[in-house]
């Protein structure tokens, strides 16, 4: 069923009964072609180019548990090209392209608002770092203008400028970053994967990956054996647990990330708003809830939740920067599971294993990679060359020392980024 | 969470900073087995031995902690 208006109207006056699932439930079939591990929104992206770009439909998505179960469902929704390097420059700008046109691709409304994304900066220093970040995105063909200080409070007149602690100078303005509906993106695209033939297979564990002679020949699940030609792990947070079942070891730790939702209220906060003193960022949502996070808990879990001193943290950044949000409620706050990267960089690539495909390494920044993790891995997949936009993140780069990308200049180590 | 330093008895979790999982330094010069010590993880998703920096005293705590629950299995080493 494709959606439009029209349609609205006329399942109004068969008073709603027409409506159909949005996709099948079927039973795993025997073999495939091909099996992504992970019914999450780079696995299901993956499936939906597999079929759109290459054809490829014989495809089962395997999924633990429900599809929008995972990070897909529990993130703070900011969509961005504001990278610096080369490898994750030309990547993410490919990513917001494909975001700019995803409503009318999929025929679904994934609530994209591109409100402006604001970064703050502090210092001569950081004005000198932004100012490098912003040509780098306008070379890159992406949009980003320096705002002073007085053009900044003329936007946005209710951060604490001339506090003594992190003084704010100005900020860098992507005007096409936003956020969008974390959901509707994960359904939009298990939608156009499974109007293509691909099976999104739910409550479907992974136990088991065969290899004979060095070759992937299937999986092992919960509901069954089911053979495949090539297998990719997509496992965000779990990637270190899927990637041990084919006897591997990954440059990833999974840590958790804490985010915050307040009380409903009326409009107040238009742009998307990055504290780079605290680690602090904050938007508002189309319900009114404020939706900021800060940085990780510093320590590895899978917990699903972080503890109080991470929330301490966040909420004294807040204050720092806005004073006026300090009256609000604090509705619910959640922990995520982070695949973070030595290099804070993601993964897209084949491994040692024949027709055994990994995409992990997404830190706190998978959301808005969505689109374009997919178009790459199908590219991969189907190809058996890396696409364009991600032939820098390779498995192994820090094995050999060659392209490690370290955005925030801190080390190519665990536990930094 | 709670973490006990050898020097200072249990104390609260603020107090440290978590150094990475507690592994083995192999010998010899860059390879194979230098880079899965340096990069490659177990990531267990359970017991998991991890080293924590005391930071008011300089100790380095050998704790294991399970990373489904937090629970500290083994607080690190009695004063």
């Amino acid at each position: 069923m494709r959606y439009s208006a029209f349609q609205i109207a006329k399942q109004a006056l068969g008073l709603g009964n027409g409506w159909q699932p949005v996709w099948r439930e079927p039973d795993p079939k025997p073999a495939y072609d091909i099996v992504i591990i992970g019914g999450g929104g780079h696995g299901l992206a993956t499936a939906y180019y597999l079929a759109k770009n290459h054809g490829l439909t014989n495809v089962a998505v395997l999924e633990k548990g429900y599809i929008g179960s995972g990070n897909i469902g529990r993130n703070t929704t900011m969509v961005r090209a504001n990278y610096y390097l080369p490898g994750n420059s030309e990547f993410y700008s490919h990513s917001l392209k494909l975001w700019e046109s995803m409503e009318s691709e999929l025929n679904y409304n994934v609530m994209h608002s591109q409100r402006g994304l604001i970064n703050l900066f502090h210092s001569d220093g950081q004005r000198d770092a932004m100012a490098r970040r912003g040509n780098a995105m306008r070379n890159q063909g992406d949009d980003a203008e320096l705002l002073t200080k007085s053009q900044l409070r003329r936007m946005i007149p209710y951060l604490d400028y001339d506090q003594t602690r992190f003084p704010i100078h100005g900020g860098l303005l992507h005007r096409r970053g936003g956020t969008a509906r974390h959901d509707a993106v994960a359904w939009g695209y298990a939608r156009g994967a499974d109007r293509r033939g691909v099976d999104l297979i739910q409550n479907c564990e992974v136990t088991g990956i065969d290899i004979e002679d060095g070759r992937v020949t299937g999986v092992q699940t919960t509901r069954g054996a089911i053979r495949a030609g090539k297998v990719a792990m997509i496992a965000a947070g779990r990637s270190g647990r899927v990637a041990e079942l084919a006897g591997m070891r990954l440059p990833i730790e999974s840590h958790v990330l804490q985010a915050y939702v307040t009380e409903g209220l009326k409009p107040a906060i238009n742009h998307v708003i990055s504290y780079g003193m605290g680690h602090f960022y904050i938007c508002q949502s189309d319900k009114g809830g404020l939706v900021f996070g800060g940085d990780l808990d510093f320590y590895p879990s899978y917990a699903q939740r972080g503890n109080l001193p991470g929330v301490e943290q966040v909420m004294e950044a807040g204050m720092t920067l806005m004073p006026m949000i300090g009256r609000a409620k604090v509705l619910r706050q959640w922990g995520g599971v982070m695949d973070m990267s030595p290099d804070g960089s993601p993964i897209i690539d084949r491994t040692d294993v024949d027709g055994l495909y990994v995409n992990c390494g997404w830190n706190y920044g998978g959301f808005k990679a969505v689109p374009a993790s997919g178009w790459a891995t199908a590219h991969l997949m189907a190809t058996g060359s890396p696409h364009e936009t991600a032939a820098r993140f390779r498995l192994n780069r820090f094995r050999d020392g060659v392209g490690v990308m370290d955005e925030e200049g801190k080390g190519a180590q665990h536990n930094l980024h | 969470m709670r973490i006990r330093c050898p020097h200072c008895g249990e104390r609260d979790r603020r107090e440290f900073t978590w150094m990475g999982a507690a592994l083995e330094r192999p010998g010899g010069s860059w390879g194979e087995e230098m880079h899965a010590y340096v990069f490659l993880r177990e990531n267990p998703a359970g017991p998991l031995a991890e080293l924590w920096h005391h930071d008011p005293c300089g100790a380095m705590v050998r704790a294991v902690r399970d990373t489904r629950t937090h629970e500290m299995i083994e607080p690190g080493d009695a004063p």
